[in-house]
């Protein structure tokens, strides 16, 4: 569950102003907003990596709001990934689970079983140079859901995406929530998206943040 | 070469038409001229000891490399310039990573000022930086003025006031040319602020750490001014390579400064080589 309790942000000329959100658990929440209305900041500040200036976060009940971005248990997909140059795509399935000190099989049985539900298994030693659009999204999925995160947050993972890789990342995304029933905050400006995958909606209007009509 | 530039390039084709290879022919006869330019520097010191002395027989080249290897004071200056350059090089980088990075990923305030003080060190001429450091230390405790002043310290010290804003500037681009996103990343993922650092962006960066090695290595091999105001050029002493050269040249053997320049020439030429193969792949400065 993802509360937002009354939330201010403010960054130079940036401003919003008591931002309440409830995403129950469980649900897949579509964020929708124009861009540069702060759909990519409010995610920062839900996964500890921009304070808020006012308000309370509550991630699974718990008041989060001074935590660090390490002690939030959310995964975080970038917009295109932001994927880790130097490792390789196993390396980065194994991350998270590597800096907790998982045992070794632990990690690598993982790491199987995120390549086989994401369809990577024949990417495993690659690095991401040379990844299509598509393999680096399905690979930050990977990394977010590889410590099994109660809180997904995708910052528009389909933009710039063809549209046959569009519609199979719409599927796995599904198929991702019915496997793992993670609660999931997706950023978008694509209706048709929030359409497809959404169990409830919301809009960014004015620093506001407003129930979008599913 | 950086990946952009690479980006940038295209396969050599001979220029069709005749605008197009007028302007090719112009351009590549500057880049020409200066290749050849510093070509004909290097070979004009190999043809000068190879030519050798009246008095020399058989293999003049290697006799003149022989008798700079056998002369006490040119091997003290040697092993003094390979030790004191490495430990300039090691600190130079220790302070360039945090200094780049602050610097590439952070506006604070005293930003702007503090780039372009970085900036004095590299554009100020080398015997202003070497009075300035004598001037300093007139100013620090005589305790300390007479450990450093004109002993060995103060080698490393007039290396690493010039070699060290190098290494930042080129900390600097290096860590821009990495993602600031891949930290934020890793630390949703359970990393530390420290963990983030050492486990993504230092990788990252790595070509320019070693970059960064390499060329604050090849600036302290090559340091003079400062070097001769602040810790003198006496034998045996605070002799480096690049003094040697001028001692030799101030008692009149011609010979021994152009040998010693070789031996600094291939040190040089080494150290670029490692820094093309290593460094300058991934990233641009």
């Amino acid at each position: 569950m993802i509360v937002l309790d009354h939330v201010s942000i403010e960054q130079d000329a940036f401003r919003m102003q008591d931002v309440c959100i409830e995403v129950p658990r469980g649900a897949y929440a579509v964020l929708m907003g124009a861009t540069g209305s702060g759909k990519t900041t409010l995610l920062e500040v839900i996964c500890g990596l921009r304070r808020p200036t006012a308000g309370r976060i509550l991630l699974g009940g718990e008041d989060l709001t001074d935590a660090t971005p390490a002690g939030r248990d959310v995964g975080y997909v970038p917009q295109d990934g932001a994927l880790f140059k130097t490792m390789t795509v196993f390396e980065q399935l194994a991350f998270a689970l590597m800096v907790r000190r998982e045992n070794p099989e632990i990690i690598e049985a993982r790491v199987i079983e995120l390549a086989e539900l994401l369809g990577i298994q024949h990417l495993l030693d690659r690095t991401p140079d040379g990844l299509s659009g598509g393999e680096c999204q399905r690979v930050g999925l990977g990394r977010a859901l590889s410590f099994r995160p109660r809180i997904l947050l995708l910052d528009e993972p389909l933009c710039a995406l063809d549209d046959e890789t569009r519609s199979q990342i719409v599927d796995l995304l599904r198929q991702v929530r019915e496997h793992t029933g993670v609660t999931t905050l997706h950023v978008t400006h694509n209706k048709s998206e929030a359409d497809q995958l959404g169990t409830m909606g919301l809009r960014i209007e004015n620093g506001c943040v407003l129930p979008l009509a599913m | 070469m950086s990946d952009v530039s690479r980006h940038n390039q295209r396969e050599w084709r001979p220029p069709g038409h005749g605008g197009e290879r007028a302007f090719l022919t112009i351009f590549g006869i500057i880049l020409g001229t200066y290749a050849l330019f510093i070509l004909l520097l290097i070979g004009a010191d190999l043809a000068y000891a190879g030519r050798g002395t009246p008095t020399q027989s058989g293999w003049p080249f290697a006799q003149a490399f022989l008798a700079a290897f056998r002369s006490p004071e040119i091997r003290s200056a040697m092993i003094l310039t390979m030790v004191s350059c490495t430990i300039t090089a090691i600190l130079s980088t220790f302070i360039a990573i945090p200094s780049g990075y602050l610097l590439a990923r952070y506006q604070f305030p005293g930003n702007r000022l503090i780039d372009a003080l970085l900036d004095v060190p590299i554009v100020l001429p080398p015997l202003v930086v070497g009075l300035s450091l004598l001037i300093l230390f007139q100013f620090l405790p005589p305790g300390l003025r007479g450990m450093v002043v004109y002993k060995r310290p103060a080698v490393i010290l007039a290396q690493l006031a010039v070699a060290c804003a190098f290494a930042v500037r080129i900390m600097r681009a290096a860590f821009d040319q990495t993602d600031r996103r891949c930290a934020e990343v890793a630390q949703t993922l359970g990393c530390s602020r420290w963990q983030a650092f050492r486990l993504v962006e230092l990788p990252e960066a790595w070509p320019g750490v070693l970059t960064a090695v390499t060329i604050a290595w090849a600036r302290a091999l090559g340091e003079f001014g400062p070097l001769l105001i602040f810790a003198g050029a006496t034998r045996n002493k605070t002799e480096v390579l690049s003094t040697t050269v001028f001692l030799e040249l101030s008692i009149g053997d011609l010979s021994a400064a152009v040998t010693v320049s070789l031996i600094m020439v291939a040190a040089a030429v080494a150290v670029v080589i490692a820094a093309r193969t290593w460094g300058s792949r991934t990233f641009k400065i």
